[in-house]
């Protein structure tokens, strides 16, 4: 099919060298449809243990009658609603986490009485499962909103806090010597040695981070909630709704991909100069 | 003790007397006395931990000495054995970091257009080859217009060939610009090659200084290897035949 659509392809437009760029779309199409052959057949097996009657619905719905469910949920913009809920209280979180994250890894990793400071208490917290932390969250701040932000900035800041620590404190040394002799002074060594250097770790941290979000999301969404994803799939647990609860398995499955990508794209942006990617350009 | 750190007279670029530097017990430099004359190119020998590193660490203001006096230049640039390039900057931003002129990046522009690399100042370094990255960092050196240019084994790390053309080219810059040039090497052919001076460091204090009046380009010759022999010797490894480097 490829070597035909090319031989379809008037010879004018090859000559400026557009073949080139249509043969690599498919290319592309090629790799992608050969990375979703697999999952394909698997859906298909199950589709097939369904309609058999192998497999009953209370244990896991078909994929079509999933895709039937998944059509009315967006159809009413049920879905569309409870996501726009569980994504708010993810970023609002997030930036919470996020920023205190920052925040604290900058103060310890660029002094030594910063790192007294900071370090012990954050490296024995880190240590807590942030989810046991719940009952004591709701004491606090009670079951609204609140706590459930709280424990999203609670769960977030770790990973961005230690991974920016080891990142700021892995720079390379003998660049930051190279930096002193240049007479750089210790605000332009941060901002053009440290920070560069520690960004990579920093990325790692944020993909903990988000993926962690979510985690917790899940769980908190399933405290007084009346709305989001946590909410959906704890009503479909009450009502056995297989099919309710796989749509929302997948919406994590998809928001994971997606922060996954849109990660990928601001390092691809950030850290141009890492080989890996000069050679991907 | 205070080190005064100043624009030296005409008469010296650096000028060290008593320098000791001590790590616990151990006396790294131990009261070395060294004086270089602006745009002199002295290279110093020396076996690992002689303590080179140590000299050229507190002539570039990385570490103090213990004791002594010296003086140094304002504008002194290093280039160490690795390029030591900010991997997330590109060349032409490597090079321009931390100087303050308003044109930089012109300045810039003209010493990569110096060290011949014009045509790569966008490239990030880990796109140049080992010879490249190291003129990138010659450059870096270069456009601070330094009155003393520190270069710390600044070829080791180069195959053969490029280290002949970085040799060349080191005299055409030094030429073009005059620093007081120290090059630390553990090449003894290639101090001989490049330097009016060199110097053998033994124990922390400065043991042979044997001037070199050759014309450039230089040719192996009896006088050289005669240099080459007491240097040899002062370091721990005479008596050995002139091809093997050990």
């Amino acid at each position: 099919m490829i070597r035909q659509a090319l031989r379809s392809m008037p010879t004018r437009a090859r000559a400026t060298g557009r073949p080139r760029e249509l043969g690599r779309t498919l290319a592309l199409a090629y790799r992608l449809a050969l990375r979703l052959a697999s999952p394909l057949c698997i859906l298909l097996l199950w589709e097939l243990a369904s309609r058999a009657g192998l497999v009953g619905s209370h244990i896991i719905a078909a994929p079509s009658q999933i895709g039937s469910t998944l059509w009315e949920l967006l159809r009413s913009g049920e879905l569309a609603d409870h996501l726009l809920i569980s994504l708010g209280r993810s970023l609002a979180g997030l930036s919470f986490g996020v920023s205190v994250g920052v925040a604290l890894a900058l103060v310890a990793g660029l002094s030594r009485v910063g790192e007294i400071a900071v370090d012990a208490p954050m490296q024995m917290l880190r240590t807590l499962p942030s989810l046991a932390l719940v009952p004591l969250f709701i004491l606090w701040l009670g079951v609204g909103e609140a706590m459930k932000i709280a424990m999203i900035a609670f769960g977030t800041a770790f990973p961005i806090y230690l991974t920016l620590f080891s990142g700021i404190r892995g720079v390379d040394a003998k660049l930051v010597e190279a930096g002193r002799t240049l007479g750089l002074t210790r605000l332009e060594l941060i901002r053009h040695v440290i920070l560069p250097g520690a960004l990579p770790a920093f990325f790692v941290g944020l993909r903990f981070s988000l993926g962690l979000s979510w985690l917790v999301l899940v769980v908190v969404e399933q405290v007084n909630a009346t709305e989001g994803i946590g909410f959906l799939a704890q009503d479909a647990r009450d009502f056995a709704r297989t099919d309710v609860i796989v749509i929302c398995l997948l919406i994590y499955c998809l928001l994971g991909l997606v922060i996954d990508a849109l990660v990928r794209a601001l390092e691809h942006v950030t850290l141009a100069w890492r080989p890996s990617f000069i050679k991907g350009a | 003790m205070d080190m005064p750190v100043s624009d030296t007279p005409a008469q010296a670029a650096v000028h060290l007397r008593r320098i000791e530097r001590r790590f616990g017990e151990h006396r790294v430099i131990d009261g070395l006395d060294l004086d270089i004359a602006p745009g002199e190119f002295v290279a110093l020998l020396g076996a690992s931990g002689s303590g080179k590193t140590t000299l050229l660490r507190i002539l570039n203001g990385l570490d103090r000495a213990d004791g002594g006096e010296a003086e140094v230049p304002a504008a002194v640039a290093t280039v160490f054995q690795e390029p030591r390039l900010m991997p997330w900057k590109r060349v032409w931003q490597n090079v321009t970091l931390g100087v303050r002129q308003a044109d930089a990046r012109k300045r810039a522009l003209r010493a990569l257009a110096e060290v011949r690399l014009s045509h790569r100042i966008h490239a990030y370094p880990a796109t140049l080859s080992g010879g490249e990255a190291q003129r990138v960092a010659l450059a870096r050196g270069l456009v601070r217009e330094p009155q003393l240019f520190l270069l710390d084994e600044p070829f080791a790390a180069l195959d053969a060939l490029t280290r002949i053309r970085m040799h060349a080219l080191l005299l055409e810059l030094w030429r073009q610009h005059r620093p007081a040039v120290l090059l630390v090497t553990h090449d003894i052919n290639e101090a001989i090659l490049l330097a009016d001076r060199v110097l053998v460091l033994v124990d922390g204090r400065i043991a042979e200084d044997l001037r070199l009046d050759a014309p450039r380009p230089r040719q192996p010759d009896a006088a050289a290897e005669s240099i080459r022999q007491r240097c040899l010797a002062l370091l721990g490894v005479g008596g050995l035949p002139s091809h093997s480097s050990h």
